[in-house]
């Protein structure tokens, strides 16, 4: 006893205390960073389907196959207050949610089963799994691939044979979507800028029938006419793509037929090995990286996203440089030091803990409604009532957030700067240079690691923001990228897709949040990764930039 | 070759030397090219201030209003009611000579006149409205029965100049509808024109109450609608009344006489039915005037002394209606002659007999002006639909035509931060609710319970955030081995970059059902983590000494990795047996069943959680600072006269870095105030008031991310929002400051010791 007291005494029971708090953050990174990775990378992995009987809670027996999605235990308690019956005795009792797929035959795709009602589970191999374009995968047991509706190959010879077929019908759904896409869109952009141009010709009082309208209606007729020739092939196309489907034999014994124009994939995990696991895994991930979403985007991939991301960072970045920098360097080498730059010091220092809503707010407010508003009226009559720049958009949202982390940028190179010794400066002015030179020639390129340091933390904040960008025009799906083949191919009035928002809405806006949720945790995934790393780049440059200017010193 | 070596002929500072008097422009022009930059960009973010104020001012701005027209009223007979179109300059005016007049409102002129021809002998006695912005009247005639005149306001745009085109219509025929069937004359008539039925309460000349319901069939071949009659007579014996009020949703029926006892009906049922008498003015006060607010469930009585009181009906324990006074306004101390109603918000005129005019707003309990319109009492008012003009007619015929500037009434010191009773409520409450389907919805702009769920939620985060952040900051900075420093600080440093999307998602998502099911696990970790770091520490104290040297100094933080991770392990194993052996296998229901503590599943202490994880790094790294930058000596001091490094800690480091720690909790508090998305993701954004760790929150910054898209530009919901932009801006600002100038003060202290 007298031991415990002593030992209070000394003190340092609290310094374990202060330890303990350490090693907790610590963990709780780590373990948030963990648990962001494995769930986001075990998406991709081909889990083994289950075949099992099951006895439901009225006695009676289904068959039951899937895959294992996620499991718990509950307290049979819980589960007795709902009304399942659970044997006596039983404190806990695992539970698997089974996604079972088909949304489109069974209604749900996913199942909550308790382990004990589960019989004889086994995974047969020749179980299949199907992505598909809609109703999400399809799980079951293959019958008969047929063409035109005549059987082609059934029973083992089917499942080569759905592998050459689907071949084929992945090469046309990539033909159907350069035409649809990249054709298709540009004879439609095309067709509304000639709309829009007819329409400031009316504006600006132009005479129906007189000659330029003539000729807005041949480039009109052009483009009708190439729009009906890329119709056609398509058409072509959609029909070619519909000529194979296959017959299949789903959970509760009914065989459907599914078109093979709807899969996307089609494996058999319980047949694969190790390395076309592994193969699959990555086909999947780079699916997830290069390819558009689908079904609401609960399905597929992230690239617009990650395409508007990176656009909108580079254009905050081109917006965010130089009038950081310039600021940094007023401050800091020409306003006269007194109480008004601290004054100014303080206050930029502090707007970088303003809210970003506020900004967000600010956006909305004054480069959209006001600036945005005012610019349409002023230069693009012709589409009005149909804002242009009078509604969120690339543009607007680069500026929000070249605003929102200009003190960042400004903090850091005026670190730099104030880093830099004197004595260098003072020796570029003794050999006669002016003091523009001085900077320019010395103490910026000097100062240049700092700015890049800020320039990387204000990237790194840029990317992991949503809310402000909520309101200046970040959109779920975005139908065109603001970066493509029409002129003026760069579109700053175009609404962009966001990784960060795309976290936002697909975890709490998705009509299917369970399973969108597998995709969300890759995409923080991605999206920490891309912070995590330009964040280790910032530190790592700063303490290099450390380093060098102690050299300098001595 | 030769000539690639060229002598220096010139010198270069030589002050005729046309290179470097360039050189000296090009050092001009950088300067004021920075210098113009520079302030540039300090402008534009000092703009975002300004702007916010700007947009935020006109709710501010107190209401205008001038006399615009005064002229004699236009047409004869007397005026039975007056409105004006959407843009106040045309006005509808019907008399009891059985004529509608439109004029203009800026000089009187007519601009059409309708004589209804189809009534022959009958006069017009009586007219009721139906709901504002119908533009249906009922005229009440002397025979006993009724006719439904709409008057249209086309608007046509020729040659880009509006004009209005103003017409009768008939929607139920240009024959009169039989209401009395006495066929006595009708003294007083309110009507309601519903989905599917059209509603008649009338008065006749001899006190008897009928209620005509017309039943509406429409035939599905053509758009024809039949009316189908059901008629009673609900007071026999006669009343005196003075004002008949039907309310739009055709369930309430009023009746009150000029001393203000009224009469309360039901009609929903087939039989009407009373419901109560209340006397509606003061005592020994009569009654002036009485309309209904629009959406129709509110009631306005002026007493014949100048009282306005609003009445609306109030459910009491017994699940029946009461019409319960609400609120007062101000007292104009002379009889209210009129009272007019705006038509899209919860605002009314009120005239005097000393013919001053008064604009009120009900929801704000606000007076926004009183003016004097008229020598004469005023006997009739219309407010135009716009609410920006009023027409009132004094007792020497005159009309008088004003222009209103009042945008925004809904807003005042109490129905932004107190307790309003709100129309359907049954007690006043702080309310926020902005979103409306229709005009007869009363918006509810209440920032208390977005700003007490600021707080909430701000609160909880600190109690997390501040002991792990200021404790670890602590031992980072005097305990830790530097070597171990050098990777704990990017880690944390690395963790405030972290998106604040991607822990709001984690906390929504992934936190709130973990801790659903393993709620006792949460409390155990709570109480259980500290002891455990206690009793490792006793541990290691009483091991060998031999042992104990070989553990280095300033590791402890490594060496109870495992501890807490065990700890953690633990915690969540004995959950489920836990919650079985306690709480009846089921916390949850427990907590409500037994302690009748509500849960919701995304809730305060998910977001402390969630919130505290965001604000650790910030409050950390400045403590850490604060604490690492005690100078050396001062420890050194107090170590060599004997003090333990926990004493010197406690009574030099810490008293000396105070300031420095308390600045990062400031600004820890600014950050956790103003994040969005985490609670945004982590709460289920109900703007409730209560303290409850187990119930959600909505704060200033969601609700601005959740309702800034939708909100029409500068209208008042639109302000507000701005207005909660602002307060954030200038809270946070204002701690980040005080906390900044703290910082200075102490660095220079630092640097004087």
């Amino acid at each position: 006893m007298k031991d415990i007291k002593q030992w209070f005494r000394s003190g340092s029971p609290w310094v374990w205390l202060n330890a303990g708090a350490v090693t907790a953050s610590i963990v709780m990174v780590a373990a948030l960073i963990m648990l962001i990775a494995v769930r986001g990378l075990g998406h991709f992995w081909a889990k083994p389907i289950f075949e099992a009987e099951y006895v439901e809670a009225d006695g009676t027996t289904i068959r039951l196959i899937g895959e294992i999605h996620d499991s718990e235990r509950v307290p049979a308690e819980r589960l007795r207050d709902k009304g399942v019956a659970v044997a006596q005795g039983v404190e806990t009792i695992q539970r698997f949610l089974v996604k079972t797929g088909n949304r489109d035959t069974g209604g749900l795709d996913f199942r909550w089963a308790l382990e004990s009602q589960i019989r004889e589970r086994h995974f047969p191999e020749e179980l299949i799994a199907l992505e598909r374009y809609e109703w999400g995968n399809f799980y079951g047991y293959l019958k008969s691939v047929k063409e035109s509706g005549e059987i082609i190959a059934e029973g083992e010879a089917a499942w080569p044979e759905l592998l050459t077929r689907l071949q084929r019908v992945a090469e046309l759904h990539q033909q159907i979507k350069a035409i649809e896409k990249v054709e298709i869109g540009a004879v439609n952009y095309n067709m509304e800028r000639l709309r829009l141009r007819g329409r400031s010709l009316e504006l600006d009082g132009e005479e129906a029938g007189s000659r330029r309208f003539v000729t807005l209606d041949e480039e009109r007729a052009v483009l009708q006419r190439e729009y009906e020739g890329l119709q056609r092939n398509l058409n072509e196309l959609l029909h070619q793509v519909e000529r194979d489907s296959i017959t299949a034999e789903v959970m509760d014994g009914r065989i459907v037929e599914l078109p093979l124009a709807q899969v996307v994939r089609a494996y058999r995990p319980n047949a694969m090995g190790m390395f076309s696991k592994i193969g699959f895994y990555m086909s999947k991930l780079w699916e997830f990286v290069s390819e558009d979403p689908r079904e609401a985007n609960t399905e597929g991939g992230i690239f617009p996203a990650i395409f508007g991301t990176v656009l909108m960072v580079i254009l905050m970045s081109i917006f965010v440089t130089p009038f950081g920098v310039v600021a940094a360097v007023y401050l800091r080498e020409y306003a006269k030091q007194g109480p008004l730059t601290r004054t100014i010091r303080i206050a930029v220092n502090n707007l970088a803990g303003v809210p970003s809503i506020v900004y967000g707010v600010f956006g909305l407010g004054f480069f959209v409604y006001f600036l945005g508003g005012n610019i349409d009226q002023l230069f693009f009559p012709e589409a009005l009532p149909s804002p242009t720049f009078g509604t969120g958009g690339l543009m607007w949202a680069s500026l929000t957030l070249a605003i929102l982390t200009v003190p960042v940028v400004i903090v850091a190179t005026e670190e730099g700067l104030s880093r830099i010794p004197r004595s260098i400066r003072e020796g570029s002015m003794a050999l006669g240079a002016t003091k523009a030179e001085t900077l320019w020639r010395t103490v910026l390129p000097m100062a240049s690691p700092a700015m890049m340091t800020g320039l990387i933390l204000a990237v790194a904040r840029a990317a992991g923001e949503v809310a402000p960008l909520m309101l200046v025009g970040v959109v779920k799906l975005a139908p065109s990228l603001g970066l493509d083949g029409n002129y003026p191919f760069l579109h700053l009035d175009r609404k962009f897709m966001h990784l960060g928002f795309h976290i936002y809405d697909v975890g709490f806006q998705s009509p299917n949040v369970e399973a969108a949720r597998p995709l969300v945790y890759a995409t923080a995934l991605l999206l920490v990764l891309v912070i995590v790393l330009l964040n280790l780049a910032a530190i790592a440059i700063r303490n290099h930039l450390r380093e060098k200017y102690r050299a300098l010193e001595h | 070759m030769s000539e690639s070596i060229r002598p220096v002929s010139r010198r270069l500072d030589a002050p005729a030397n046309p290179r470097h008097r360039w050189r000296m422009i090009k050092d001009r022009m950088a300067r004021h090219g920075v210098a113009f930059g520079g302030i540039g960009v300090i402008i534009a973010i000092v703009l975002i201030f300004f702007y916010l104020l700007y947009v935020v001012f006109p709710l501010f701005i107190p209401a205008s209003s001038e006399a615009v027209a005064q002229y004699a009223v236009p047409g004869e007979g007397s005026t039975l009611y007056l409105e004006m179109e959407e843009q106040a300059g045309l006005a509808v005016r019907y008399s009891d000579a059985g004529r509608v007049l439109f004029f203009d409102t800026a000089d009187g002129t007519s601009q059409g006149e309708v004589t209804l021809s189809q009534l022959g002998e009958a006069t017009i006695t009586t007219l009721a409205r139906d709901v504002p912005g119908s533009h249906t009247v009922a005229l009440g005639l002397s025979d006993g029965r009724a006719l439904v005149v709409q008057h249209k306001f086309s608007i046509s745009y020729p040659n880009d100049v509006r004009t209005v085109t103003p017409r009768l219509d008939y929607p139920y025929g240009e024959e009169p509808l039989e209401l009395a069937d006495s066929g006595m004359t009708l003294r007083r008539l309110a009507m309601s024109d519903g989905e599917d039925r059209l509603l008649f309460a009338a008065l006749d000349a001899e006190g008897q109450l009928h209620v005509v319901k017309y039943h509406k069939e429409s035939s599905f071949l053509d758009e024809e609608v039949t009316l189908e009659r059901e008629a009673e007579v609900v007071e026999d014996e006669g009343v005196e009344a003075d004002y008949l009020l039907l309310e739009p949703s055709q369930r309430h029926l009023y009746l009150a006489d000029g001393s203000g006892e009224l009469l309360h009906y039901d009609v929903s049922d087939e039989e009407a039915t009373l419901q109560e008498r209340v006397k509606l003015t003061p005592k020994g006060q009569g009654l002036g005037s009485l309309e209904l607010l629009v959406g129709g469930y509110s009631l306005l009585a002026g007493s014949d002394q100048g009282e306005v009181i609003q009445w609306f009906p109030v459910r009491d324990e017994h699940n029946h209606y009461k019409l319960t006074e609400i609120r007062r306004f101000h007292s104009q101390d002379r009889g209210i002659a009129s009272i007019a109603t705006e038509e899209r918000r919860k605002g009314f005129l009120v005239a005097d007999e000393l013919g001053r005019v008064g604009i009120y707003h009900a929801t704000a309990h606000r007076t926004i002006m009183v003016e004097q319109v008229s020598d004469a009492p005023i006997v009739r008012m219309s407010s135009s639909p716009r609410s920006n003009a009023f027409l009132a007619e004094d007792s020497n015929g005159q009309l008088h035509f004003w222009k209103v500037e009042n945008e925004h009434p809904e807003v005042s010191w109490s129905s932004l931060w107190g307790k309003v009773h709100y129309e359907g409520y049954e007690e006043p409450g702080y309310t926020w609710q902005s979103s409306s389907a229709s005009n007869d919805f009363e918006p509810k702009f209440s920032l208390t319970p977005l700003a007490f769920g600021t707080l909430k939620a701000a609160f909880y985060a600190m109690m997390i955030a501040v002991p792990l952040a200021i404790l670890g900051a602590i031992y980072t900075a005097y305990f830790m081995a530097p070597r171990m420093r050098k990777v704990v600080k990017p880690t944390i440093e690395i963790m405030e970059a972290l998106p604040t999307v991607i822990l709001g998602f984690l906390a929504g998502l992934w936190l709130a059902p973990v801790m659903e099911d393993h709620l006792p696990a949460i409390f155990v970790l709570l109480l259980l983590m500290p002891l455990a770091v206690l009793l490792f520490g006793y541990l290691i104290h009483r091991l060998p000494s031999g042992l104990r040297a070989r553990i280095p100094e300033g590791w402890e933080a490594a060496l109870l990795i495992p501890v807490v991770t065990g700890i953690t392990w633990f915690s969540f194993a004995i959950s489920l047996p836990m919650e079985n052996l306690l709480f009846g296998g089921d916390m949850r229901s427990w907590l409500s069943n037994e302690m009748g503590i509500g849960y919701d599943q995304r809730n305060s202490l998910v977001v402390g959680i969630a919130m505290g994880f965001a604000v650790i790094p910030t409050i950390f790294s400045i403590a850490e600072d604060a604490i690492f930058s005690v100078p050396r000596h001062l420890t050194n001091g107090s170590l060599a006269l004997g003090a333990t490094p926990w004493q010197t800690l406690v009574r030099v480091v810490i008293l000396t870095a105070s300031p420095g720690i308390f600045s990062a909790v400031m600004i820890g508090m600014g950050r956790a105030v103003g994040e969005t998305m985490i609670v945004l993701m982590a709460t289920g954004n109900t703007p409730v008031m209560d303290f409850s760790i187990f119930q959600g929150m909505r704060t200033l910054s969601a609700n601005i991310a959740v309702e800034m898209p939708e909100s029409e530009v500068a209208s008042t919901h639109y302000r507000i929002l701005f207005l909660a932009a602002l307060v954030l801006f200038m809270f946070t600002f204002v701690f980040n400051t005080l906390a900044e100038i703290v910082r200075q003060r102490l660095r220079r202290k630092y640097s004087s010791l």
